[in-house]
This record gives structure tokens, sequence and C-alpha cells, in this order.
């Protein structure tokens, strides 16, 4: 074994000990002759090799041969890249897991070292047993293949090993075996016992996991900030950790709301980042996430905690400007502040945000619209917290009757005790009930009350009182609306009417009114009696599954317990709140465990052992392939394979060549093109009279095309042509969808189409031939403008010649183009209008130009046109528009600009 | 030349062979096709057949030798004089061996085959301005007329199994012409034997040496063992393309060497190959052939 490098048939290396005196023999012999019948032989029979270095063979093939040779040794040596070395025991065995939430990050490792472990007994006929212990169960040694059998369902359990040995030690059999641990490393108290208890068994190896372990801890909320930490067992090298915020949207949809990395500085167990998300988003959180580690520990979930509740705060008219100290709103704020989100401002305006609380300082009427408004947020399950103050105490709000935002009916003036002009002492608060809501807060001897409002004593009054006074005169009051509540507090919000805000018990109500979200984690005392119903549960790799199947857990059990089967990470909903139980705690500290000393430990094997031979194997075949085309060309006999193969690659590119072929004959010269109708007739024809029109641009003009060309629309490219002729057959195919993007393409980039009818155009505007017809069906998916009949003044009758008519087989005057724009004037003096730009993408007509055109190979009109010198005189004229149309298609508006030259003259002085 | 045991064997073979024969034939006449006969006869009175011209009696000649006809028709006496029209013979030999049945690659012909194809082209081209053509030895004497094609194209078709080929040069007429087309890789004392004794009979002609572009270029690389067509001389070298220029001087010196025999025996030599037209070559040979008149 040589590193981590090992070898089934290590004396077969010996071999490479022959490697040089092969080199000696090989050398020796010069390459293999080739035989040659040659006549000039008789020529070469005296002469002799001028030099005897070239019949050995070079050093470079030796070395390739050498090397081809090693290759094969080594491969048969049976190379193996991290070869196990496992010695096999005798009897049972026992293969214990952790199968905690640590283990979840690199559990198919841990299933696969389990697999291996397990056929490794199989071989040697060992019965095997798997002890769970997050799960344990009754140890039974069984045959290993029927232990392998359960490996399928095992999943590492959310929460750690039971931290009871002796629970464990009570699955064990009496009989020895030898045990196998595998440990996820975490420290634990039950280590040391455990392990005892294997070794007196028998012999205890300890599989650690090589990597460390990475948890969350639970998110918190502080200045301002969302701290997430993330912790680590081993205080090892710097590494980044991201982290996911995972949320719902406001659709609903959960997404990764945000992300964020986390630095681990080199040895430190612990790093934090500071997260600052708005509250609105901070709300809609759900969990956070370690990207990349897939354990529960890596997930912890946020629960009411993190939610900043939203307070609106409204106070009465303010008009005493500037005395801070009494204002309505002073002592709330102050109070709230820290663990609040505020809004203020107009009520109808905070209604919308939904806060989770209002409270109304003093506020004694409510407009119509607020009051609908703020009942039926209240309905829905708001919380209304009502203050009172002299303009409630002076309005008749909830006097004769009783309102619907008030909890109760309130009698006129209210009352003032321990002032100057009233008996009595200011009054104390008597001791909370024990279906307050506020049971349990601590009285402070210096909270007294002065002046309040009273309550109308009324039958349903006594439910409704939370806090009294020492007197029994209700001090709060509550009741339920709806889904929401409304609470009355019968004193000012500032310290003018008691000296209750001043006190920290105001802040304690405040909080037990859930009016501030409540920081830290409740106590147990806080849940003792109530149950909490699991929303949610992690698994152990931190996929949060729903839990409705599982049952309420006591509150008191809730904070205290360890994690376990019956009380599982997840998320917890009592009646006003939510709590979430991560796997890791705020406390939690990861630390790695500590064996006995003697313990055989050694490290998860996540390499797999790779056997090289093969490699090598198909390494030497190859050296040796180069050999035989090395070999070749040293003989010079590679020549004719060389030729061989280089006609073979050329026979591998026909299709490329074809498209090239068109593209290069359509593109080398100027080519005119006409649409291929299927027609055999009349493509011959659209192909004769191009030719023609050709021929008579070359002879004529400084346009010199080539032979035309039929265009396939499905399948040729367009962009070549500067002018497309379309005969019109009333059944020729419509094109497909892509060949009209094609001629759409073709139309915007400045291409022209001819459309010939050939019909003379006899019904006139094309309306009601048959080739009209198919006309319009084929031109209602292009792009085309607007078209008018040819005016006189259009460009096309005077790009080359002057033209008036545009006679073809037939001599229908019109044609039809891109209609002139509407505001085109005739300028005084000019001959003709200011006409638009660019070339009519269209030309429409119906005189059949392609058989007036029409000439064979040698030049001579195919198709006999009118008669005699008139019909001679018409070819001239269809010659003439041609040519009149080429020069439009390629030369635009240019003659149009020729207008201005008088005027160009003019301004030159000339 | 084949042992066929069988007569149906034998018969095989003869198609075999057979079939040779017209496409040779056909293309030795289309290849004299294109060369335009316009120089024949002497261009001076002598014996003949042909018309050359009429001339005034001199002293000397008999009154037999008067044509009547054309001294009727003026005062004087005219002598009718034929153009001078001698029959020469022309001895080929071709070398029919092993050797010559190489070519180097498949685009390209034997050079027997090339060398047939001259030589029956010349002989059709000799025959047809009159004069008598046939083998070196004894096998066809020289004769006129078109069966004498034929019957070379027959000669033609027969190969030897000898290595390398030496000049036949028995029963040369003397003062013939000869055409011998070989190689002429073999032994070149052989060639002078046949050149001096062709000398001696003031037999005078053309030496046509036919090469295939490979013997003449030498386009090998590496360690070869080269062999002759027959297989019985090898050379083995273990670095050919080092040989090369070596071969190319060596067979430098053997042309060389054929030029000066041909130039001191009033003979003519060429060097034609395979990769070339034979057209050209048929051209030199016919101006060489009348040139050695």
């Amino acid at each position: 074994m040589i590193g981590a490098l090992g070898f089934t048939a290590p004396w077969l290396l010996l071999g490479l000990l022959a490697l040089p005196i092969l080199w000696i023999i090989l050398r020796a012999v010069p390459p293999a002759p080739i035989r040659r019948i040659f006549p000039g032989v008789t020529l070469l029979l005296g002469l002799k090799d001028d030099e005897q270095v070239s019949d050995r063979t070079p050093w470079w093939l030796l070395l390739l041969r050498m090397l081809a040779l090693a290759a094969l040794i080594i491969g048969l040596a049976g190379p193996v890249l991290n070869p196990r070395n496992d010695e096999a025991g005798r009897g049972p065995l026992l293969i214990a897991m952790d199968a905690s939430w640590a283990s979840a990050a690199d559990w198919p490792a841990r299933i696969e070292m389990v697999e291996r472990i397990l056929s490794d007994a199989a071989r040697a006929d060992r019965t095997t047993a798997l002890l769970n212990l997050s799960a344990p169960q009754q140890v039974i040694f069984q045959s290993a293949n029927e232990v392998q059998s359960t490996l399928a369902g095992l999943r590492p359990a959310a929460w750690e090993p039971s931290s009871d040995a002796a629970a464990i030690t009570a699955f064990l059999p009496d009989e020895t075996f030898d045990t196998i641990w595998l440990s996820d490393e975490l420290a634990r108290d039950t280590r040391a016992a455990l392990s005892a208890i294997f070794s007196s068994k028998g012999a205890l190896r300890v599989i650690a996991a090589a990597s460390e372990t990475i948890a969350i801890a639970p998110a918190r909320f502080e200045g301002g900030a969302t701290i997430v930490e993330a912790r680590r067992s081993v205080a090892g090298a710097a590494r980044n950790v991201p982290v996911d915020v995972h949320g719902k949207d406001p659709s609903g949809a959960p997404r990764i709301l945000a992300r964020a990395e986390i630095t681990m500085e080199s040895g430190a167990k612990s790093a934090l980042t500071e997260l600052s998300l708005p509250s609105e988003l901070r709300a809609r959180v759900t969990h956070f996430a370690l990207t990349g580690t897939r354990s529960a520990g890596a997930v912890t979930l946020s629960d009411d905690s993190l939610r900043r509740r939203e307070v609106a705060l409204i106070a009465g008219r303010e008009d005493r400007e500037g005395l801070e100290l009494l204002s309505p709103l002073h002592y709330l704020r102050q109070a709230l502040a820290p663990n609040a989100d505020l809004l203020e401002g107009g009520l109808l305006d905070i209604l919308p945000a939904a806060p989770d609380v209002v409270i109304l300082a003093d506020v004694a009427t409510l407009a119509p619209a607020e009051d609908g408004a703020l009942t039926e947020w209240v309905e829905d399950g708001g919380l209304l917290v009502r203050f009172a103050g002299p303009r409630l105490a002076a309005s008749d709000v909830s006097r004769s009757e009783e309102d619907t935002l008030m909890p109760v009916r309130l009698r006129a003036g209210g009352r003032t005790v321990g002032g100057a002009m009233s008996w009595g002492t200011p009054k104390n608060l008597a001791p909370f009930t024990e279906d307050s809501p506020f049971f349990g807060l601590p009285l402070s001897r210096d909270v007294t009350v002065s002046s309040q409002v009273m309550a109308q004593p009324d039958p349903t009054l006594a439910a409704r009182v939370i806090a009294s006074l020492g007197d029994g005169t209700p001090l709060v009051t509550r009741k339920p609306l709806g889904e929401g509540q409304i609470v009355l507090f019968h004193v000012t919000a500032n310290a003018e009417w008691s000296t209750l805000p001043l006190s920290g018990l105001f802040v304690s109500m405040l909080d037990r009114l859930a009016i501030s979200s409540i920081v830290g984690a409740p106590s147990g005392d806080d849940l003792s009696g109530t149950t909490w119903q699991p929303v949610s549960v992690m698994d152990g790799f931190g996929r949060i599954l729903d839990a409705d199947a599982l049952v309420g857990v006591a509150g008191d059990r809730l904070l205290s317990d360890a994690l376990g089967p019956d009380l599982r990470p997840g998320l917890y909903e009592g009646k006003s709140r939510r709590i979430a139980r991560n796997v890791i705690g705020a406390e939690t500290e990861l630390a790695q465990a500590s064996w006995p000393a003697g313990t055989d430990i050694r490290l998860m094997q996540t390499r797999p052992e790779t056997p090289l031979g093969g490699i090598l194997l198909s390494l030497a075949l190859a050296l040796l392939m180069v050999d035989i085309v090395a070999s070749l060309a040293m003989s010079g006999r590679l020549r004719g394979a060389i030729a061989g193969f280089g006609a073979m690659m050329l026979l591998g590119f026909p299709a490329d060549a074809q498209d090239d072929a068109f593209a290069l004959s359509a593109s080398s010269e100027l080519v005119l093109g006409h649409v291929i109708t299927r027609n055999p007739e009349i493509d011959r024809t659209a192909e004769a009279g191009l030719r023609g029109l050709s021929q008579t641009l070359f002879f004529r003009t400084s346009i010199e095309p080539t032979d035309p060309i039929g265009v396939d629309l499905e399948t040729d490219e367009l962009a070549f042509f500067p002018l497309l002729y379309w005969p019109i057959t009333p059944d020729q195919p419509t094109p497909s969808a892509n060949a009209y993007a094609k001629l759409n393409d073709f139309l915007r980039s400045g291409g022209m189409i001819l459309f010939d009818t050939r019909d003379a155009d006899i019904a006139r505007f094309g309306a009601s031939s048959p080739n009209g017809r198919k006309l319009q069906a084929l031109a209602e998916p292009l792009d085309i403008p607007p078209l008018e009949p040819l005016p006189e003044d259009h460009v096309i009758t005077r790009t080359f010649y002057l033209l008036q008519d545009f006679p073809g087989r037939h001599t229908a005057r019109d044609i039809w183009v891109e209609a002139a724009p509407k505001d085109a004037e005739r300028v005084e003096g000019m001959p003709f209008r200011n006409l638009n730009d660019g070339v009519s993408p269209v030309v429409i007509g119906g005189n059949d130009w392609a058989a007036a055109w029409a000439m064979d190979a040698r030049g001579n009109s195919i198709f006999p046109i009118g008669r005699g010198f008139a019909g001679e005189r018409q070819r001239e004229l269809a010659y003439r528009f041609g040519v009149n149309l080429v020069m439009h298609v390629l030369t635009g508006n240019y003659k149009s600009d020729q207008v201005h030259v008088p005027a160009l003259l003019d301004r030159l002085g000339q | 030349m084949n042992t066929a045991a069988t007569p149906r064997a034998l018969r095989l073979d003869a198609e075999a062979e057979a079939s040779h024969l017209p496409a040779l034939l056909a293309r030795a006449e289309h290849l004299a096709g294109t060369v335009l006969l316009g120089e024949h006869g002497r261009r001076r009175a002598g014996m003949g057949d042909d018309f050359w011209q009429y001339r005034p009696v001199q002293i000397g000649d008999s009154r037999r030798m008067i044509d009547w006809r054309r001294s009727a028709r003026s005062d004087a006496q005219f002598v009718r004089e034929r153009e001078w029209q001698v029959a020469q013979s022309v001895m080929l030999w071709v070398d029919a061996s092993a050797s010559m049945r190489f070519s180097s690659g498949a685009h390209l012909p034997e050079k027997s085959d090339r060398a047939r194809l001259i030589a029956l082209a010349s002989a059709i081209l000799l025959i047809k301005g009159g004069e008598r053509v046939g083998l070196t030895g004894t096998g066809l004497p020289p004769r006129r007329g078109r069966a004498q094609v034929l019957r070379l194209s027959e000669q033609f078709c027969a190969n030897t199994d000898v290595d390398y080929g030496a000049p036949e040069a028995r029963a040369m007429i003397p003062h013939a012409r000869a055409l011998f087309v070989s190689d002429f890789l073999g032994d070149l004392d052989a060639v002078e034997a046949a050149l001096t004794k062709a000398a001696d009979r003031g037999v005078r002609g053309v030496l046509l040496q036919v090469l295939d572009p490979a013997e003449e270029s030498f386009p090998f690389h590496g360690r070869t063992i080269f062999e002759s067509a027959g297989k019985t001389l090898r050379y083995e070298t273990l670095k050919a393309s080092d040989l090369r220029d070596r071969y190319l001087e060596k067979l430098g010196e053997r042309k060389d060497a054929l030029r000066h025999l041909c130039a001191v025996s009033g003979w003519q030599f060429m060097t034609h190959h395979t990769d070339a037209p034979a057209q050209a070559a048929l051209l030199w040979l016919h101006r060489a052939l009348e040139r050695s008149a």
C-alpha cells in the first residue's frame, strides 16, 4: 500500500524490472521492412546505406512501448485507489448509529458505509444487528442480508439520541458481540457510558464523520436587525456559510426572501450576521436555513418572537402644543417603541395597513366612516385599546346605551379622588383575578389613580372587568367583538389621571394584552396548563412537514423537555401565539465528541475504493494503438491511410456545402429570383422572362445580373435577392408560417415582390378573378402597406426610361404600389410630388410581364406579343418597365431626388 | 507460355489473351490516326509508282523511257520520272520481360503496355507509309500490308518471365531501320552488343526508354526491401529516402551511357514516362525514324 494506492497482486510489479532489458532488446531490433517490387533495383545494387542509426527504433517510439508495457504490468498488478483494509472479525456484529440530525448531512455516505460493513459481514458469515441510538429497539442478531433490507427505511432523527444510557443498555442482548459505532461526533453525556458497555461486550470500533457539524441558532431580533448565528462543532478553518431566509411571498407561495453569508473565522466556533429585513418582510419569514447542509440543525424555524406587531396610535386633538410629557401618546410611544412598529396618522389612512392593534387615546367621537371601518376591523380580529381622558369623559359616547366600540357604558363625568377638592386618597390597584390576562403581574404600591371614568353598572360589567381598583371600581374593561376585542383603560394614557403609565406595570400590561410582541422565550410557568398543537415539524434532513396527525404537547413540557419522538422540532401553536422548538436552542453549544482513551476511531471513508486496473490497461491499449500508427509512419506506410482518412472526412460535409453553393451562386453576383409555383409551365416562363430581363439589363444598364434563380420560399434564403417575381396561379401551395416570416423579413429589409396575376386584371382591382382571389389569400399574412394605383408621378415612371405605360403580354394600365403619404403635395414649379422615401415593397399587376420578357438561351423571344411592329414596341416597353423596376429596387427614390437638382444648382450660383 | 493442362483451360487462357489484341490494336490505330501522314516519299526522282516530273530527254536515256504521250504535245521529247520510292524495312523489338510489367500507381499504365502501344502505333504508321515492318529475330520478318499489323499485335501480346530483357539483334536485315523499346534497366552489355551488331550491319534506329515516374523520382521512405519483378534480385535498405540522390545519379549515368552508345552507333535515344501522353512519344518516334532513314 502506497498512500491511498494499493495493489491486489503487488508481486507482479517485479515485472517492471524487466523493462530496461526490453529496452535494450527492442532498441536493437529495427522496424520491419516493407517489400516493394521495383525494377530499378539493378541501379541500387552497388549502393550502401550511409548511416546505421536509422535502423534502430527511435527513442520516443521505444519510450511509448515501454510506457505501454509499464501500464500493462501495473494494470495487471491490480492497483486500487483508497483500498479498504478491514480485517474481518468473528461472531455477531452490532452496528450502532447515532442517526441524529447531525448525521443527516452525510446520510447517504453513512448508509453506504453500513452497506459496506454489512456486505463484509455477509462475506464473513457474521450475524449483524442495527441499533439506531436515536430510536432504540431490541437488538436481535440476524443475517446481514436481513439487516440490509431494513436500511432503505432508515432515516436520521430530528433529535439527538436519548440521554438515558440505561434505556439503551436494556435493549442489548447478553451475548458478546463486536460493535461498529457510526458516530455523528457531537459531544454527548452518554458517549462514555455507552462505549464502556460496548467495549465490555467485545471489540468497539468508532467510525467518525470526517467533516465538522454545522448548525444554525434561532434567529433573534436585536436593535432593529435580525441576527442569524451559525455554530459548529470544531473550531476549524475559516469558511463562509450562506444562509437563506425562507418565507412566503405576498401570494402565499414559499420562496427565498433574502440571502446572507456568515463568515466563520478560523478557530471560531460561531459567527453571526445581521439581516436588516423590513418588518413587513420579517413578518413573513418562516425559517432560516444554511444552504448546502441538509440537516435539521441547519434549519431554524421562526415564530412570533421575530414578529413585531404594528400598533396604530391615534390621539384626539392635541391642542396643547409642545408639552410632550403631557401628550396622550408619549408614554405609549415609550412603552411600545422597543418592541413594536408604531403607526401614526389618520385612522382611515392607517386601517388599510392592517395594524395589529389600534390605540385610541382619549378619542371620543369617530366619524361614521371611521366608526364603520374600525368596527369591521375589530370584528376581523383587531385589538382596539382605548384610553379615557377629559374628552371622553365630557362626551356622550356610550352614555345611555353601550357604544359598539366601547366595552362598557360610562357614567357621566367620571370621578376624581384624592384631589384638593375631594375626599379620600388616590386609589391603588386590586390584585388581578385569575381570569384576567394580567393575572400574576406583580402589583406595585406606587401606582395610584386619581381620576377615572366610571363604568355604568350593568349585568355584563363584572365579566368585562379585567383590572379594578382597590375599591372595586373597574380600571380596565374588555369585551369581545367578532373575532377581536375592545379594551378600555378608564384612565388617561398620560400621567394626568394616574401614575400607571409611569410604572413598569403599564408595560407588562401592554405585553399581556399582546400589544407588544413577547421578546425572549416565554417561561415554562407561563405555559403551564396550556396545550400546544404542532403546526409543522421537521424531519432529520430539515424538511418541514405538516403535523396534522401529531398530538398536542403540554405547555410545561414544550420548552423544557428534550426533543424526542413525542416532542419534535417544529412550530407549535397556542391560543394567541406560535412557539418554535428548534433543534438548536438559543443556548445549545456544539462540541466535538471525546472518546475514552484507547478507543479504535476511524474516519469514515467517503472516497470509495476505485480499482485502477481497467484504466491502466486501457491506457496500455491506447499507447499500443499510438504505437501502431507511429510504426506505420516510421516505415512509410501511413500515406495511404491518411489519404483514406482524408477522403472520409471530406465525405462528411455534403449538406452544408449545398446551402453554401446556393448562397454563393445567389450572392456572388446580382441575381433576380422568381418564386417557384410548382407549375412547371409557369416556372419555366418566369425563369425565361427573368433571363430576358437580366440580359436586357446587362446590355442597357450598369446592372449586370447573372442567370435568375427559382426560389423555394420554404427552404431558400431570401435575403440575397433584391427582387422576387411571383406569378400567381390559382392552385399554387400557400407558404408555411415560417416562409411568411421570411417573406415579411424580406419586405421589411427593402426587398420587393412583383406579384403578377397574369390575367390582364380584367376584373379590375384584382377582385374576382381566380388569380386575384388567390393573390388576396397569399398576400393576407404579408406585411404590406396601403396600396394605390400607380400615380403618374411615381418614381417608377422615370428611374431609367420615362414611361407612362407598363405593358407585359397584356396592356392593362393599372398596377398597384405602396400609397403615397397623405400629405404629399405638389410643389409649385416642380414636375413631381415629393413622394415617400424607400422602395415600394410590392408591385401588383396582371400584365404577365414574364411572357413579354421571356428569352431563350440564344436571346430570341419565346412568346409572340401583339401584332407586328406594334407588338415589338409593346415588348420593348415591357423591357423598359422591367429595367425601371429593377432600377427602382436598387436605387430607391434617387430619381425622385433629381427634382431638387434645379434648386440645388440655383443655390450653388450656377 | 501458359502451361494449360486441359483444352478447356487452354481455350480460356487463349481467349483472355486474345481479348487484349483488339484493344491494343484499336488504341494503336487511334494513336496512329493522330499523326498526319504528309511527308512520305523521298521528294526526288527515283524508283517508285507515283509520278514525279517530266524532264527533257538527256543523253543516256533509252528510248523506252520516253513518254510519248507527253512528247507528242511538243517538239521536244520528255521522260516521265517517277518519285523515288524505297520500301524500308523497320525491325521492332519490344521488351516483354517482367520488369516492364510494372506500374507505380493504379492510374498509371504498365510500362510494357505503353511500350507496345507506341511500338504498334508507329508500326501502323510505317505500314501506312508503305514500309515493311517486322520483329527482330526470326519470329516475324518484315512485311507490308495490314495483315502484318495483326501479326505484330499478336506477337506483342506475349510476355516472358525473364527479369530483364536483352535486345534481340539476330537476323537483322542490312541497312534496315530498328526500334528498340525497353526500360533498359537490365544488363547494359547486352544493349551494347546488340547496337554493335546492328551498326555492323548498317542498321540504324531508335532506342526508346520507357520508365515509370516512380523509377524517375524514387519516392520511397523507411526500411524497404526492393525486389525485381521476377524476384531474382533484391536489395534491402534501412533508410530509402537517403538513397534517392544516389539512385537518381545512377539513373542519369545509365541514360548517359545509353545516349553515348546511340551517338557512337548513329542511333537516337529518348526516354518516355508512362505518365506522359503516348502521342508525344509517337510523334518523336515518327520523325526520328524518318531521320534515321
